[in-house]
């Protein structure tokens, strides 16, 4: 599309930019919808898992419950507390909600369908992510409430100490794969072992790091059982007690973004983004596109965030801590020295 | 396009630099400060320097400027006190801010008279080059492996030493075990009686 624009009468760069607006819409609204329906699906899991029916009363099966809250949410006022700090109170749903869209631009939907192909594409992940913690944290200050700023606090703490084992993990990745493209990473894990499985996850040498990032994962999205940013037992509604209309919405529509933001690199990461489980030709796997197979292991991993929310009951804040700085982060800084040495043997052999 | 996108990186790092100063709540100046990083990372994707840009913002604004905006909201500042001690600090600060000003003309001057700034504008980049991480990879891990090497142990020494002079062993607490605590069945725990009536259990 992008050539097709810079040689018609819009001329390279004009033509550029249009084609960059056309595909960036491309990929955020149907990202918006699918965040929609996927707040959906996670309530419906979690009310089957509670023996539960969920929602079921607005449109058919209650597909559309998601469009009436937000139109509710939309046509509520927008209360400011008169002692919040107005400007950045507004301003910290707006950062969560850029932020979470932010990152999309580097994740590859197929072998060709990627925003943005950078070479630090993984680097760049990282560097957004590490953003989100802002709009938490700005909220909380701003709100000029107890809560909220005990639930900043408590998100700054916790997304930073998750951050460090989550960049190992991402290291031994690397380490395989050898660049910090997202497609290439991709690319590399196609016939993984012996030729036969697209995915690292099933490397032995791998499978323990996609396990601690997928709980990382969890604990980074402050998602069920690490919650406790918005543990409602203890902090009300944590950073987003003062919040109420569009601003909460935006909160919201930016945390399952962030949801599915994790989902996709879980995929991509160990489990083989758009490529087939298998590398065997015999069953018609590469007849499926590749975004289905994508949307499909993003999916089961949604559905594995929802069983462990239904399931899992929440992480004392010590608990959350330790599990972050005592077992995940010496564990995977072992995995980076184990990988490294793995990688060295297998290209330069022993050093004998 | 890249001209408009230097110039409003720049600018923007300028004006927030300026309210980092001059903003009244410390926690604006840190948020100020955070927005110049980021354009600063900006300033570094418009050179080519996309790994350090990347580096700029997971190690700067994503980690320490969050420390700092911790820290700056959990202290409880007296603005007054603050104004007052700005005059007998003046001097002080001018003298700094003379001394920096001359280290970037003594640096900007050398560069420009040593020919360095016109011969790396005329190269560029090269189309199909290993990519940033590449090179610096393989300048840090051969020539500068040592350096390099160095530079991690006085990291590890510092976060070692922080460590120890903060650490402090306090009495008195009970610590949770928590192999201990997953260890403990239901066995070890509980204890099935059946008292006659009329009579209590023996604890």
């Amino acid at each position: 599309m992008t050539e097709f624009l810079q040689s018609s009468f819009l001329g390279a760069e004009f033509g550029w930019l249009v084609a960059t607006l056309a595909l960036i819409l491309l990929i955020a609204l149907p990202l918006m919808l699918a965040v929609a329906m996927i707040i959906y699906v996670d309530r419906k899991i979690w009310a089957a898992m509670a023996l539960r029916r969920g929602p079921n009363v607005v449109g058919p099966f209650g597909l559309l419950q998601s469009f009436a809250d937000g139109l509710k949410v939309f046509l509520q006022e927008t209360i400011i507390p008169s002692s919040a700090n107005k400007g950045l109170f507004l301003l910290a749903p707006i950062i969560t909600f850029t932020v979470a869209l932010l990152a999309w631009a580097v994740i590859p939907f197929g072998e060709d369908m990627v925003l943005a192909n950078i070479n630090i594409g993984l680097l760049y992940i990282l560097a957004i992510s590490s953003l989100g913690v802002y709009g938490v944290v700005i909220a909380g200050w701003a709100s000029n409430s107890k809560y909220p700023f005990f639930s900043a606090m408590r998100a700054a703490a916790q997304m930073i100490s998750y951050e460090v084992s989550i960049g190992f993990i991402l290291i031994s990745v690397v380490l395989f794969a050898g660049t910090f493209n997202l497609t290439e990473i991709v690319l590399s894990q196609e016939g993984h072992i012996f030729g036969m499985v697209n995915a690292y996850g099933m490397n032995p040498l791998l499978f323990p790091m996609a396990v601690v990032f997928l709980i990382a994962s969890m604990a980074e999205t402050a998602r069920h059982p690490f919650d406790l940013t918005e543990a409602e037992s203890e902090l009300v509604a944590g950073y987003q007690t003062e919040y109420s209309s569009m601003s909460f919405a935006l909160f919201w529509l930016g945390e399952y973004a962030n949801i599915l933001l994790m989902c996709a690199l879980n995929v991509i990461l160990f489990w083989g983004g758009w490529l087939p489980p298998l590398d065997v030709d015999w069953i018609p796997w590469f007849d499926i596109p590749g975004i289905i197979w994508l949307f499909g292991k993003m999916f089961f991993f949604f559905f594995i965030f929802s069983w462990v929310m239904a399931t899992v009951p929440r992480y004392r804040y010590d608990q959350l801590m330790r599990l972050g700085w005592k077992i995940f982060l010496p564990l995977s800084l072992l995995w980076v020295v184990l990988v490294s040495g793995y990688v060295m043997i297998d290209k330069f052999g022993l050093p004998l | 396009m890249q001209i408009f996108a230097f110039y409003l990186f720049a600018s923007v790092v300028l004006a927030s630099g300026a309210m980092c100063i001059f903003s009244r709540n410390p926690v604006h100046s840190v948020l100020w400060l955070i927005l110049a990083f980021f354009n600063a990372a900006g300033l570094m994707v418009l050179v080519g320097a996309e790994f350090i840009a990347a580096l700029l913002v997971i190690v700067y604004v994503g980690a320490v400027a969050v420390l700092f905006l911790f820290v700056v909201m959990m202290l409880d500042i007296d603005f007054a006190e603050l104004r007052a001690g700005f005059m007998k600090h003046l001097p002080l600060g001018l003298l700094l801010a003379l001394v920096l000003v001359v280290e970037i003309i003594f640096g900007v001057g050398a560069w420009q008279s040593s020919g360095m700034g016109q011969a790396t504008a005329a190269v560029g980049i090269p189309e199909g080059a290993p990519s940033n991480i590449e090179q610096l990879g393989a300048l840090l891990y051969t020539k500068y492996v040592f350096l390099f090497e160095a530079a991690g142990m006085i990291l590890l020494v510092a976060m070692v030493g922080a460590i120890v002079l903060t650490h402090r062993t306090r009495s008195g607490v009970r610590k949770q075990n928590v192999a201990n605590q997953v260890a403990r069945r239901p066995e070890d725990a509980t204890r099935n009686t059946q008292p006659e009536v009329g009579k209590g259990v023996e604890l």
